[in-house]
């Protein structure tokens, strides 16, 4: 991580406002993004913000930028500190930007170091005339050309200390200098020019519309064997190793023995869970927010349990014995209600499946319990459990498995009921006698 | 070698014009409207069947990758999210699509949005490359004027192109992280699941691919799965961007076949090795974040997936940086070492404080000044930080070390040897500084 802080006050500038022309152009950028996402221009914005003040950010920059965006001044300072290409003290006219990762430094990037530190002095300081200024920087991606420096906005590769330092006299004098490579290479080919891409009809459009071909001619079965074949083995592989292309670092994620959408799609079954998808779709709740309930939610089971029961361990497969055992139930549920009509009763359903628990005409001594202490059970499924006469903590506690199958079709929940321990937080409640 | 009519990017060198005439004229937009009438399935059929995998540094088949998307919207968009924030040490080659072949990448994205039933995509492009953005965006404005792309196009298929430029973080390139700078926070990777392809950029579905792999998409699709399949080989299938830089005499980017050799890479294409072959010292084969290979086991070796992973290292994004004997390789390392240091983002703890550890105690070893034991110590905390972070920056600046330890043990006991035979004045340090 590097460590950035706000230049020093003395050399902040009062104030800050986009030019004109800046404003309209930042509205241009606030426009990709959909309504009430205007935060993701904060970078864009920022460098403009940046390039109009002269290759660094002020703090009353970055405050203008969080007014312009509507967002809090804290978070466009966090981004501002984050990235490195945010200048947050003064630089030179030119600022030049070293690349000193390995492949630059291995092809001579040290000596163009030595060079501008003899000429400029250390890095991160403005020279004298205010013309340079000079930092080191991770790779800048033009590695085939190495050694190479960004200057401003422009790369110059293919350097060495004397043609960098030619270069830097061109700039400050205001001669025309070359961007790019300095030895004439026009991009990133060998020296000398290409022996690949030599063929002229690449180039003159006669190759244009010439695959249209396969589509007239009949798959040949070779063809639709080789097809199915290379589908099928990236399937299988995906799942079992999923990131090929480097080392094994034995992640837990992603692995075969986790519930990565590559097993499931290996395994034929949809990759992105249903219950996911629809969970993610239910307007107006955020999965941060959906998160948080279902934390405090598994906070509560574990907090209604004595202090010296153990709470419920993961097994190897990351479930806990409670969604084992929902699992199981729901494969056996789901098969005995595809045998019944489309339009059966709930109660019909459940019939199928398990036995009704007994119940009370009426709560005992007029005085029911709070059904909605137990974690799952709201307002709405307290009054069905009601209806079914179902009244007290101690009626749950004892309830069967029978009767749980029942009661969690009744529902139309199925496997809830173990999910949330309904039964164990009774037997809590009722045990504590409130 | 690779013929010149099957290569993808025909452009690589700019030495034609990027424009949207010439793209055409070298085959760019050539029957889209077609492929997108074969419809969604056979899009994503077509994909898997060319074992295409991902080119951005993991290699995750593509095409099963876009089958993870949602087949109906539940109501949200879909987006495609293009990785172009490209900062892996060594590799330079999506910044030649997007200056020179514009026009691939952004037929890709259409063809790879439709296969995803999004109907906008961003490419997050990396701060420094900031000509490449004008250029992309300037094929992005001709795909627009010339009715190819928009809300209302062509390809009767209503779909939206933006360029979303960085600031200069690597960990961008980390797809959660990247979605989270897309939205406008700090850079910082998400846990996993829920998977982007269920909830990603905005909390919608989303599908975050590499340059590369969505501008191959439309060559794949016009002379099919089975002919892409056929170059390489079997499950390493179809060709690549190599990025060859370092000590070879010529240095640069070629597209090539998966599964060529290293020696034939360097001969044939990069005009051999600097001080020919007995000059070779070792090579990192998929940029700086996999283990170095030592030069006896990577010269005959096949550059794909599985015959470096085989080696202990990984093709990662083909950057083959070649090191020959000149080279400081325990300084090299450490170099690499502060890379990460550099671009940890400070969120789990063993990577953000153990990058800095590893460099520090690399920047010792180089110089010798350390002891025997802590060179087991040394792999010891790399194991102790590989696999224990939320994405794979930890890994990645784990394995350059376990590279070194593995492979060049000899070298720094041979350093700490000679600085412990000199008479110096500093005491040791300890390692846990």
């Amino acid at each position: 991580m590097a460590n950035r802080r706000l230049a020093p006050a003395s050399e902040q500038p009062e104030s800050f406002a986009f030019s004109p022309e800046n404003a309209a152009w930042a509205k241009t950028q606030i426009a990709k993004y959909p309504e009430g996402r205007q935060a993701s221009a904060v970078i864009s914005l920022l460098w403009k913000a940046q390039e109009q003040n002269g290759g660094w950010l002020p703090r009353a920059a970055i405050e203008a930028v969080a007014a312009e965006l509507g967002m809090p001044n804290i978070r466009v300072l966090e981004v501002a500190t984050f990235y490195t290409m945010f200048a947050l003290e003064p630089v030179g006219r030119f600022w030049i930007q070293v690349c000193g990762t390995v492949p630059c430094d291995s092809c001579g990037a040290r000596g163009l170091k030595e060079m501008l530190e003899a000429r400029l002095g250390p890095s991160g300081h403005v020279s004298a005339d205010g013309n340079f200024s000079w930092l080191e920087v991770e790779c800048l991606g033009a590695c085939c050309n190495a050694p190479m420096v960004q200057i401003n906005q422009d790369y110059y590769e293919d350097l060495t200390p004397e043609s960098l330092g030619t270069l830097m006299d061109d700039l400050a004098a205001g001669r025309p200098v070359k961007v790019g490579s300095q030895t004439g290479r026009q991009a990133s080919e060998p020296q000398g020019g290409p022996d690949t891409l030599t063929d002229p009809t690449l180039f003159d459009g006669s190759r244009v519309g010439a695959w249209r071909k396969r589509f007239e001619d009949t798959a040949k079965p070779e063809d639709q064997d080789a097809k199915t074949d290379e589908a099928r083995s990236s399937e299988q592989r995906a799942a079992a190793d999923p990131k090929p292309a480097r080392p094994d670092a034995g992640r837990q994620t992603e692995r075969p023995s986790s519930d990565a959408p590559a097993q499931r799609a290996a395994r034929g079954e949809e990759p992105v869970k249903p219950e996911d998808r629809t969970a993610a779709n239910v307007p107006g709740t955020s999965p941060a927010a959906a998160a948080g309930e279902a934390a405090g939610a598994e906070a509560g089971t574990q907090s209604s349990l004595t202090r010296d029961t153990p709470p419920p361990q993961p097994e190897a497969s990351g479930a806990s014995e409670g969604e084992v055992a929902a699992e199981a139930e729901e494969a056996r549920v789901a098969g005995a209600l595809a045998a019944l009509p489309k339009d059966a009763t709930p109660e019909q359903k459940a019939n199928a499946v398990g036995t009704r628990p007994a119940g009370l005409d009426a709560a005992r001594a007029g005085k029911p319990d709070d059904l909605t202490r137990i974690k799952g059970i709201g307002p709405g499924n307290s009054q069905r459990l009601n209806g079914l006469g179902i009244y007290h903590f101690d009626q749950i506690a004892a309830w069967t498995r029978d009767e749980i199958t029942w009661v969690g079709t009744y529902l139309a929940f199925p496997g809830r009921i173990d999910r949330e321990n309904w039964v164990g937080q009774a037997q809590t409640l009722s045990a504590t006698g409130t | 070698m690779l013929a010149d009519q099957d290569r993808i990017f025909t452009n690589l060198y700019g030495l034609h014009s990027p424009g949207l005439e010439a793209a055409k004229q070298r085959g760019a937009w050539d029957g889209t409207k077609f492929l997108l009438e074969q419809g969604r399935d056979w899009i994503i059929e077509e994909m898997k069947a060319s074992g295409l995998r991902g080119r951005g540094g993991a290699g995750f088949p593509t095409g099963l990758k876009w089958s993870f998307m949602p087949k109906k919207s539940d109501g949200r968009p879909h987006y495609l999210v293009v990785n172009a924030d490209e900062s892996e040490p060594g590799t330079c080659k999506d910044r030649e699509i997007m200056r020179h072949d514009p026009h691939l990448l952004i037929e890709g994205c259409m063809l790879a949005c439709f296969a995803m039933g999004a109907h906008a995509c961003y490419i997050y492009i990396r701060g420094e490359y900031v000509a490449e953005k004008h250029a992309l965006q300037r094929a992005v404005d001709e795909a627009y004027e010339a009715r190819l792309v928009g809300q209302s196009n062509v390809h009767d298929f209503p779909f939206d192109i933006y360029v979303h430029h960085g600031a200069g973080a690597y960990i961008c390139g980390e797809e959660t992280a990247l979605i989270e700078s897309l939205e406008g926070k700090k850079g910082m990777p998400r846990l996993k699941p829920p998977f982007p392809a269920n909830m990603g950029l905005y909390g919608c579905p989303t599908t975050v691919n590499n340059v590369e792999s969505i501008a191959v998409a439309g060559t794949i699709l016009r002379r099919g799965g089975a002919w892409f399949a056929g170059l390489g080989g079997k499950n390493n299938t179809g060709t690549k961007l190599f990025c060859v830089s370092g000590h070879v005499n010529k240095p640069c980017n070629v597209e090539a076949e998966l599964g060529i050799t290293f020696r034939e890479l360097v001969d044939r294409h990069c005009g051999g090795m600097r001080g020919g072959w007995d000059n070779l010292l070792c090579s990192i084969p998929g940029g700086s974040s996999v283990p170095l290979v030592p030069a006896d086991q990577i010269i005959d070796a096949k550059m794909d997936f599985d015959t470096l992973r085989g080696l202990g290292s990984g093709l990662g994004t083909a950057a083959v940086i070649v090191l020959d004997k000149s080279t400081d390789i325990v300084a090299a390392i450490a170099r690499i070492s502060y890379f990460y240091k550099h671009e940890s983002c400070g969120q789990c703890t063993p990577c953000r404080e153990g990058t800095g550890w590893m460099w520090r105690v690399m920047l010792r070893m180089a110089e010798g000044r350390a002891q025997k034991r802590e060179i087991d110590m040394l792999f010891e905390v790399t194991k102790q930080i590989e696999g224990h972070t939320i994405c794979a920056l930890g890994d990645a600046a784990a394995w350059p070390i376990q590279g070194l330890i593995k492979h060049f043990r000899p070298e720094i006991e041979k350093r700490i040897d000679r600085y412990t035979a000199n008479p110096h004045p500093d005491p040791i340090p300890m390692a846990a500084e």
